[in-house]
């Protein structure tokens, strides 16, 4: 899971081994750190904010691992859903219950359709529909995708997915 | 072959459109002397190259002498045997036998033929290596864009990692119109059809099966995948409707028709606007990822007379710098 964490260090050299090393020995992951050196508080403290990705259950070790260090935790944030995509079908989409195709992809728990834009031409014509959906991550976003190609295969309805992005396949992008 | 300053002979096999282009721009090149003009009808034999085309356009026959094309490729003394009859999928006939006597008879085959290749690349290329001849066939794939060569001898440093394109201009002037006019396929199909763009039958380009041949010859040519035509995971346009394409647009995308070469699959896609296989019109790209020069991408006009003449001209004048 992608946590982002809101801390505050001692304004003295050498603190940033004190969040980094507890995060790494978890087995956590580092995307960004940003030392806000410019909103220095009022206690002294240098607020640093770190994004990273680890193990939910690993969590609160971690905390306490922080606070033993000296560095305040002032919030955790769970990035929840980062990984997202668009997807187009085409067919006859309300006849075969769109409200199931739906459900299938929120059952899983890791992906949710947030988004959806419909247009029906004509009654017996095959409609178009442009989804999104967001998942949990890279991995499952790519699940998500693939039970939805059950789903079209078995609707008989045509997906049209992104372009892999070069590096991150299943035309994935992160989001915060 | 014999040296650099003697004529480089060749023959037309097929007076289609793009023999009727090769003859057209081989005119103003020196040292390239056509020995033999074969169309369905017939053969003719050191043509005049103005006569042999007035004739054409004016639906006369061309041919002068009693030969076939077979006959052409076996027993006239020429260097290099232009292969453009129109491509057939099942099988690759005729073209699949001219190339191959042409190899046989020691002849290079420069073609734009994509039958012989998806019916039997590694025979072919095997039968030329064999021979000591060479089998080229820029265009093939892409038509004026370069991409075989570019990949085979500029690109030679670089280790290919995969190639995605955008290789039908029938589909892609299909799908842009339809995109920025909001026109429904039917009606984007017939002006297609109207304007040439596309067939009387129009399944080969807009179901996928063109582009697959592109993807089939790449993936033989760079990631010896001895592939054939059931090995490609096939998906058209002709189900892309116009809400569809608007949808899509609204949200920044484009679609279209893409040939995955390590994948060996043909399908729409959405494309980001800003893309740059993002191409309209016509227009092919092809985007190729290598190890150490990143992505590479390139686009151009995909067919046309001339322009696929250009890419066999391009083909025809390499045989002659390498025998020199």
């Amino acid at each position: 899971m992608r946590i982002s964490m809101d801390l505050e260090l001692q304004d003295t050299p050498g603190q940033l081994k004190h969040v980094l090393t507890p995060i790494s020995d978890l087995g956590g992951n580092i995307a960004s750190i940003v030392h806000h050196h410019d909103k220095k508080t009022f206690r002294n403290t240098v607020p640093v904010s770190v994004i990273f990705d680890i193990e939910e259950q690993t969590l609160e070790e971690l905390q306490d691992g922080l606070e033993q260090n000296g560095v305040t935790v002032v919030r955790i944030g769970k990035m929840r859903l980062r990984a997202r995509t668009h997807i187009l079908l085409i067919g006859h989409i309300i006849h075969t219950d769109l409200r199931d195709t739906i459900d299938e992809i929120d059952g899983t728990g890791f992906a949710e359709v947030q988004d959806l834009s419909l247009s029906m031409p004509a009654i017996d014509g095959p409609s178009s529909a442009i989804i999104t959906i967001m998942a949990t991550g890279d991995e499952e976003l790519k699940k998500s995708i693939g039970i939805l190609r059950q789903i079209a295969e078995r609707k008989d309805l045509l997906i049209i997915e992104p372009l892999d992005e070069r590096g991150s396949p299943g035309g994935v992008s992160n989001e915060e | 072959m014999r040296n650099s300053q003697s004529l480089l002979t060749i023959s037309i096999i097929g007076f289609g459109a793009v023999g009727q282009g090769v003859a057209t721009i081989v005119q103003n090149v020196p040292r390239i002397k056509v020995v033999a003009i074969a169309d369905s009808k017939g053969v003719a034999l050191m043509p005049d190259l103005k006569d042999v085309l007035a004739r054409k356009r004016g639906g006369q026959p061309i041919a002068n002498s009693n030969l076939t094309a077979l006959d052409v490729i076996r027993t006239v003394d020429h260097d290099v045997v232009v292969e453009v009859t129109p491509t057939n999928i099942h099988g690759g006939e005729p073209g699949l036998t001219h190339v191959r006597e042409a190899l046989k008879n020691k002849r290079c085959v420069v073609t734009s033929n994509k039958g012989p290749l998806v019916a039997a690349f590694d025979e072919l290329t095997q039968l030329a290596h064999t021979n000591g001849v060479a089998l080229r066939y820029e265009a093939t794939v892409g038509g004026a864009m370069p991409i075989v060569n570019l990949i085979r001898d500029t690109l030679a440093g670089a280790r290919v990692l995969d190639i995605r394109g955008v290789l039908n201009g029938t589909c892609n002037y299909i799908l842009t119109r339809m995109a920025e006019e909001a026109l429904d396929y039917d009606q984007v199909l017939s002006e297609a059809q109207d304007m040439g763009i596309a067939e009387a039958d129009p399944t080969y380009d807009v179901a996928g099966i063109d582009t697959a041949c592109k993807v089939i010859i790449l993936a033989n040519a760079f990631f010896g995948r001895n592939a054939t035509f059931a090995d490609v995971d096939v998906t058209g346009i002709d189900r892309i409707t116009q809400d569809a394409l608007q949808l899509a647009r609204q949200r920044g995308f484009a679609v279209k028709l893409v040939g995955d070469v390590q994948e060996l699959a043909v399908s729409p896609k959405l494309i980001p606007i800003g893309h740059p296989l993002n191409v309209s019109g016509t227009l092919n790209a092809a985007s190729i990822l290598t190890d150490t020069a990143g992505e590479i991408t390139v686009a151009g006009k995909g067919a046309g007379s001339i322009e696929t003449a250009s890419a066999i001209l391009s083909d025809i004048l390499s045989l002659m710098r390498d025998r020199s």
